[in-house]
């Protein structure tokens, strides 16, 4: 598609990678580019544009078009520069009396199976198609076309049978066939950077039609994600976004920041006046490489959705209804009833939930908040219940809280190992990457109790998957290390240089001992210990390995060990500090690393410095002009026992919906109701707003200036596109309730408070707005040691000085199946919904996933005689509740799966209080169950959705 | 009593296996034992059914045969009225330079004791004995060049891809033979598919491949049947296998068939059909030489140019190198059809007029009505005029003539022929036989019929249409099946220019 305001070139063919360069003369100008690259790239290196249909710079040249012919001195005939090779040399010319006419031919047939309507065409403007017409000087077409693809009848009013009627089956995006050109693009965009290969080319010859699968399939019964590369791809209307069709082409572009999933897209916002026409993903956004998936490119209709609260709203208990005021009135109210807890409970009532959608800058006022305000240390955020386990497993092994590696690592891996983490759903274009390099060689081995995706999908097949019992990972990481270990398959010169060798040593003798091995643990693991021994080998042996994992290792009891266990793998084998190797911790949320960077966790003040030190919070102190409490403040669970208890009365929670997303929904409830004063800040009246007293109307990642740390620690910049519908930014509404309690904060632009980030925390010391801009991205840690910021972490020693291998006794978790409850629920996600679904339940994305569906095997479903979509009651020692069963044996027998995107499933009832020992990351992967059919929604979800609807009343303005 | 009657596709076609059913139970009747060798045809196509009879002095050819002349097989052969003389002494036969075919017709094609005695495996048994470059250098030597059509020199393809560091290389023998008019490869796998087998080892040897897969047209059941069946016996006599002979590196061989496509005679789109893929021409470079089967080194040669190798090692390039004109050298293997006289194969140097195929060697027309139009190449061929018979045989030769010698295809066409019938024919071909990956070739073609048709309905302003989409076609085309179909079309025009007449019509 042709770009606006901020052009992204199309250089026609993929960058090429050699070191070695060549030179060459194009149309008498020398040029000199790395050795691989087209002729057709060269000549764009010179601002020669030669004329192009079929190639694009997102996927390999394929020469089909024959627009961009050029004339080699010394070789035989008229060479496609797209896919020829430049050699040092040439002498080329593109633009020659031959190829004038010999491009006119070609376009003179493009036009000869072509619509003329282009005043009315919905790419009117934006086509590739029509700008080569006029780049070639077409100016008739002299065919007397008979066969044609566009016309649905022909002259004597038959119906034309190969002329096929617009498919507009999928919510965001059209395919008409009149318009095709055949260039194959989107074919080759949905098999070489997507990895779907959901569409195809049917027929031969004139009779070659794009098809989604089979010509009886359309784009929403096909294998199609939606991700849009097609769309993007493609140089015409026929596969045209539905937003473009509507309302027009954009007249200007912002370069954002995805606020779905912890990848951190880069994107174009392309408006037309505050008109979000469409979001593109950004060619050079270091994360996606010009990627994007179902969420990020369409799913941003919830920022316009009618749901969307635009006022502040008050009320004296959760049983009235909600009273629309203005933001000082609502400012006056909730600080009084802060206040007034304070007052009569103690500074210790209070507390804050940061978020992990919202901004750093956003994060660090909220956390200021507490600190410097409430004069507590009670923060936590949504992180505790998902990757808690990840900062502290990585800071005891390696020092730091984050991944190693940047995803451009993914490139140079030889050997994926997945745990607990479903890449294809939660992280699209991550997988996508990571497809594309198992594509071309790299071995997979998949740890997980579900059959995702990942493990077998077109063109990849994972070499082991391992389905583990949930619950059991430790004992599974363990016995990798025991084989790796006890195989003599460890790197002796890596461990003797970069780790402590006394505690290797013990680590040995503790791995190798005979109850951690494969064959020992096979009984408990569901494991074969055949397959674990290969996948060890493999892992130690199969080259640079790298291991990606999620919310699978660490929600669980052990969570925290699993990740050591995980760090220890990668020391063992030497697979730490260089590209294609590391430990990746694929974070959930958008900002989930950057809200536990900036100091979200009661315990930590920015930058993973404990509150016990006295230098770190003098700092704080010194700049604040306050104390801060040296003793850590509240978890979220403590704050909702504490509440319970009657100590904790007031919370300030901003972008976060602890109802739905909080383990025992009941407890969570519980908490909540007891609580004097609960500020919610967001963009709906989410579950947690039941129970609110105040709700202050968040702006969505559209409308405001800041930035999101990705889980590479990517630091990008979200830039305010449109103004807020709610008339603020969160980081304003924040520091008005700062300054209704007295603070007097004066931040007038989020990079004021990026300039405090920086001179208070040393790994942010070098991150300023203009780095930024001029750079596009940068990863923490990024200071006087790394100008640049850090893609590699642990390069030449580890940042905590040795790596250090902790042993990892497995020890089950409390949480086990018996008579009442046999069946384990584990939980995740699917592609097209995000976390607790309040975004995406909110665009047409309901289309793929209306509802949570609890996943059975045939076997058990069979024996509790449950057929495919019926009602299905679920219930553990928590709670109980019913949704509509999906008959799989995408989950072994014994294990059972469900999202968690909907409210009215709840599936957070069933889970239970336990939860990692060394965080409190709540134990959501492993819950013990018992299905049976069911008639319909259960009495808590009836009581549920009567309390919900009466709580979001809202009062008629008066 | 030992009787030769050929198993070939095309003696077949003619009643070959009624003859071969009348023989046995002639023999039955009679009490005779006899010997019947279901052999390759010896090329002589309008002979078929042709029976040799082993005697005294020689193969004794019959044909062509009928039923009522089998019981005759076993009489005063003398008096038998479908009697030809002595094989070897026919003038069809005489003439010829049977390098390649030396054993097509003569062996029976699945007896590898045969095939030793007939100087089969004395090609790659010097091979073998020799370093890869050395056999590399001996190809190069001989001056063959690719059959298939496109004449490559085979030796040069070789280099490039024994040159190329990879940990799998592959050998692809392309037995897709689509070309109208042609049937060299098929006579050749089933009369002598050891020959190809051998020509492959070497060629695996030579460039360090280790397996190699004949891709042949579904079309072939007969060459299908018989190339699989030669390749078990290769096996089972260690041929094949994990030490070629014993003494020589690993090669084996698979037969694959083909869709019926025939765009996969083209070898990029080739190899994607043998990887399960859309017979699609692929772009290049690169090369299947550097980037072929399944992203490896591949050498893809057209069969008769690896069946010639054995003949190259066995009498040496220097040998070979003797026959032909200009960079034309060896022989070639004419596939005579159409209209014609006398039809079939006819093996012999590079450099004979075309007036010489079709008048001495044919016979001229079937119909025994004027030559107006002689095919050369296959359907993407050019159309000569009897003015153009001193062409003498040969790639540069045709080539500046505005044609091809493609796949040594020849097919005549009487005065009655309509050359803007023709023309369209070749349109017509091309759109239904395109990949329908470049432009030029998937809606020009289509284009091209319907400008034919307003030719031939009077509109004068079609033929400079047709003359630039021809020019679009040739120069703009992936591949050679878009960029060669022209040749017909233009030929066409230019040599019968009558044909395209406006008034042709309302002349009629």
């Amino acid at each position: 598609m042709k770009d606006f305001i901020l052009p992204d070139r199309d250089f026609g063919t993929p960058a090429a990678k050699s070191k070695q360069m060549v030179t060459l003369t194009i149309d008498g100008f020398a040029v000199t580019v790395p050795e691989g690259t087209s002729i057709m790239r060269a000549a764009a290196e010179l601002g020669i544009t030669v004329p192009k249909l079929c190639a694009t710079d997102s996927v390999a040249a394929f020469g089909s078009c024959r627009l961009c012919l050029v004339e080699i001195e010394g070789r035989n005939g008229t060479p496609a520069s797209c896919t020829t090779p430049v050699a040092a040399g040439l002498n080329v010319r593109t633009q020659t009396g031959k190829l004038k006419q010999l491009r006119r031919g070609v376009m003179e047939l493009y036009i000869s199976d072509h619509p003329l309507d282009c005043l009315t065409c919905s790419a009117n403007g934006d086509c590739e198609l029509q700008d080569m017409a006029g780049a070639v000087g077409l100016r008739d077409v002299r065919y007397d076309a008979v066969d044609t693809h566009f016309k649905s009848r022909d002259t004597s009013g038959k119906a034309n049978p190969q002329w096929t009627p617009k498919d507009d089956s999928n919510p965001y995006f059209t395919y008409d066939p009149a318009k095709c050109i055949v260039c194959s693009r989107c074919v080759r965009a949905c098999e070489e950077v997507q990895g779907t290969f959901a569409l195809t080319i049917e027929g031969r010859g004139f009779d070659s039609r794009v098809s989604f699968g089979a010509k009886t399939d359309t784009a929403l019964t096909s294998d199609c994600v939606s991700c849009g590369a097609c769309v993007q791809a493609c140089p015409t209307a026929t596969l045209q976004e539905k937003s473009i069709i509507e309302i027009g082409t954009p007249e200007r572009s912002v370069i954002t920041t995805c606020a779905y999933c912890g990848v951190g897209c880069s994107f174009k916002a392309e408006l037309r006046g505050d008109e979000l026409v469409r979001m593109v993903p950004y060619k050079h956004g270091k994360a996606n490489r010009g990627h994007s998936c179902v969420k990020g490119r369409f799913a941003y209709g919830y920022a316009s959705h009618s749901d969307r609260i635009l006022n502040p709203m008050i009320r004296d208990q959760i049983s009235d209804p909600w009273r629309e005021v203005s933001w000082p009135e609502a400012m006056a109210f909730a600080a009084d009833r802060m206040r007034g807890i304070q007052a009569k409970y103690g500074r210790q009532s209070v507390g804050v939930i940061t978020s992990s959608r919202c901004t750093n800058e956003e994060t660090y006022l909220v956390q200021k908040l507490t600190r410097a305000v409430f004069m507590n240390n009670n923060t936590d955020t949504c992180a505790r219940v998902c990757h808690s386990p990840t900062g502290y497993g990585l800071g005891q092994t390696f020092g730091t809280s984050a991944g190693t590696q940047d995803f451009d690592s993914v490139e140079q891996t030889d050997v994926v190992l997945i745990i607990g983490a479903n890449p294809t759903d939660g992280h699209p274009v991550f997988a996508s990457r990571l497809k594309k390099r198992l594509r071309a060689g790299a071995k997979l081995i998949v740890i997980d109790p579900r059959r995702t995706d990942i493990v077998r999908s077109p063109h990849i097949e994972a070499q082991q998957h391992l389905a583990l019992t949930p619950g059991t990972n430790v004992a599974v990481v363990t016995a990798l290390a025991h084989v790796i270990v006890t195989e003599g398959l460890y790197d002796q010169a890596f461990i003797m240089e970069r780790c402590d060798w006394d505690e290797f040593q013990d680590y040995a003798e503790f791995v190798s001992q005979p109850h951690n091995s494969p064959e020992a643990t096979e009984l408990l693991t569901g494991v074969p210990a055949a397959d674990l021994r290969a996948a060890a080998r493999l892992y130690a042996k199969g080259g640079n390995a790298a291991i990606y994992y999620g919310l699978g290792v660490t929600e669980h009891s052990q969570g925290s060990t699993t990740v050591i266990g995980i760090a220890n793998l990668a020391m063992l084998t030497g697979n730490i500090g260089r590209p294609g190797v590391g430990v990746n911790p694929l974070r959930g949320q958008n900002n989930v690393q950057g809200a536990c960077d900036m100091g979200s966790f009661p315990h930590e003040l920015p930058g993973y410095r404990h509150v016990k030190n006295d230098n770190v919070r003098s700092i704080y102190e010194d700049l604040w002009g306050v104390t801060i409490d040296n003793e850590p403040g509240l978890r979220i669970p403590n704050m909702l026992d504490a509440a319970v208890e009657g100590t904790f009365k007031g919370l300030y929670c901003q972008g976060e919906d602890i109802l739905q997303s909080d383990p025992d929904t009941k407890h969570v409830a519980a908490g909540l109701a007891a609580m004097e004063c609960v500020i919610v800040h967001d963009l709906f009246l989410n579950e947690t707003a039941n129970y609110a007293h105040v709700f202050l109307p968040g702006s969505t990642f559209l409308e405001k200036n800041g930035t999101f740390t990705n889980a590479e620690r990517r630091i990008n910049r979200v830039r305010k596109v449109m103004a807020p519908r709610n008339g603020y930014e969160d980081w304003e509404v924040t520091q008005m309730l700062a300054n209704a309690m007295g603070a007097g904060w004066a931040y007038t632009h989020p990079s004021q408070i990026m300039e405090e980030i920086a001179i208070t925390t040393p790994s942010f010391a070098g991150v300023t707005y203009e780095k930024l801009e001029t750079m596009g991205s940068v990863q923490w840690p990024c200071n006087d040691a790394a100008p640049e910021g850090t893609p590699l972490m642990h390069i030449d020693g580890f940042v905590r000085g040795k790596g250090r291998f902790i042993n990892t006794e497995y020890v089950a978790t409390d949480e086990r199946t018996g008579p009442r409850f046999p069946l384990l629920l584990t939980t995740g996600r699917i592609l097209s919904q995000y976390n607790v679904g309040a975004q995406t339940r909110r665009t047409e994305n309901v289309i793929w996933h209306e509802a949570d569906l609890l996943e059975v095997h045939p076997h058990d479903a069979e024996l509790r005689g449950i057929k495919e979509g019926d009602w299905v009651r679920l219930a553990s020692r928590s709670g109980e509740t019913t949704l509509r069963a999906k008959v799989t044996d995408r989950v072994s027998p014994g294990v059972v799966y469900t999202t968690f995107h909907h409210p009215d499933t709840q599936a957070n009832v069933i889970t239970t209080d336990y939860s990692d020992w060394a965080t409190n990351c709540p134990e959501y992967k492993v819950t013990a169950v018992q299905i049976s059919p069911s008639n319909g929604p259960s009495d808590w979800q009836t009581d549920y959705a009567e309390q919900a609807a009466s709580a979001r009343r809202i009062l008629a303005a008066e | 009593m030992k009787i030769y009657l050929p198993r070939d596709a095309a003696a077949k076609a003619l009643g070959a296996d009624a003859i071969a059913d009348a023989i046995l139970s002639e023999a039955s009747r009679r009490g005779l034992t006899v010997n019947l060798v279901r052999n390759g045809s010896r090329g002589m196509v309008w002979l078929e059914p042709l029976a040799e009879v082993v005697t005294d002095l020689g193969r004794v050819a019959f044909g062509p045969l009928t039923l009522g002349d089998v019981p005759g097989l076993f009489g005063d052969l003398p008096s038998h009225p479908k009697l030809l003389g002595l094989t070897e002494d026919l003038p069809w036969m005489k003439a010829q330079t049977r390098l390649t075919f030396a054993r097509v017709g003569v062996i029976d094609p699945l007896s590898l004791e045969d095939y030793r005695a007939h100087g089969g495996l004395t090609g790659l048994q010097k091979a073998l004995v020799m370093a890869p470059e050395a056999i590399v250098a001996e190809v190069t030597a001989s001056g063959l060049r690719g059959r298939g059509g496109a004449g490559f020199p085979t030796g040069i393809k070789w280099k490039t891809v024994a040159g190329a560091v990879a940990d799998r290389k592959y050998i692809v023998c392309n037995a897709d033979e689509g070309d109208s008019g042609t049937f060299a490869d098929r006579m050749l796998m089933e009369g002598d598919p050891f020959t190809l087998i051998e020509g492959m080892i070497i060629a695996g040897v030579a460039v360090g491949a280790t397996k190699g897969f004949v891709y042949l047209r579904s079309e072939y059941p007969d060459a299908i049947e018989v190339m699989t069946e030669a390749v078990v016996l290769a096996r089972a006599a260690g041929i094949l296998g994990v030490s070629v002979l014993g003494i020589g590196p690993a090669f084996d061989i698979e037969v694959r068939t083909g869709a019926g496509a025939y765009v996969c005679g083209e070898e990029t789109s080739l190899l994607n059909s043998l990887e399960g893929k859309r017979g699609v021409v692929r772009a290049k470079p690169p090369l299947p030489a550097l980037e072929g089967f399944l992203g490896k080194p591949t050498v893809v040669n057209n069969v008769i140019s690896l069946a010639t190798i054995p003949a190259i090692f066995e009498m040496g390039a220097a040998f070979y190198k003797g026959f032909g004109l200009g960079r034309s050298l060896g022989t070639i293997p004419l596939q005579i059809a159409g209209n014609v006289a006398r039809g079939g194969l006819y093996e012999c140097a590079f450099g004979l007029t075309l007036g010489q195929i079709i008048d001495d060697i044919a016979g001229g027309t079937a119909t025994s009505r004027p030559v107006k139009a002689v095919q050369v190449g296959g359907p993407l061929g050019a159309y000569f005029p009897r003015e153009m018979f001193h062409l003498p045989f040969g790639y540069e030769e045709y080539a500046s003539a505005d044609g091809l010698i493609g796949h040594a295809g020849i097919v005549v066409f009487d005065d009655t022929a309509d050359m803007l019938k023709q023309a369209r024919f070749a349109m017509e071909f091309c759109a239904i036989e395109s990949c329908g990956k470049c432009t030029p070739c998937r809606i020009g073609a289509v284009r091209g019929v319907e400008t034919i048709d307003r030719i031939a309905k009077g509109d004068s302003a079609a033929i400079p249409l047709l003359t630039d989409l021809c020019q679009t076609m040739k120069a703009g085309s992936l591949c050679a099946l878009g960029g060669f179909t022209p040749y017909p079309v233009m030929s066409a025009m230019t040599h019968f220019p009558d044909d395209f007449s406006p008034f042709q019509e309302a002349a009629e």
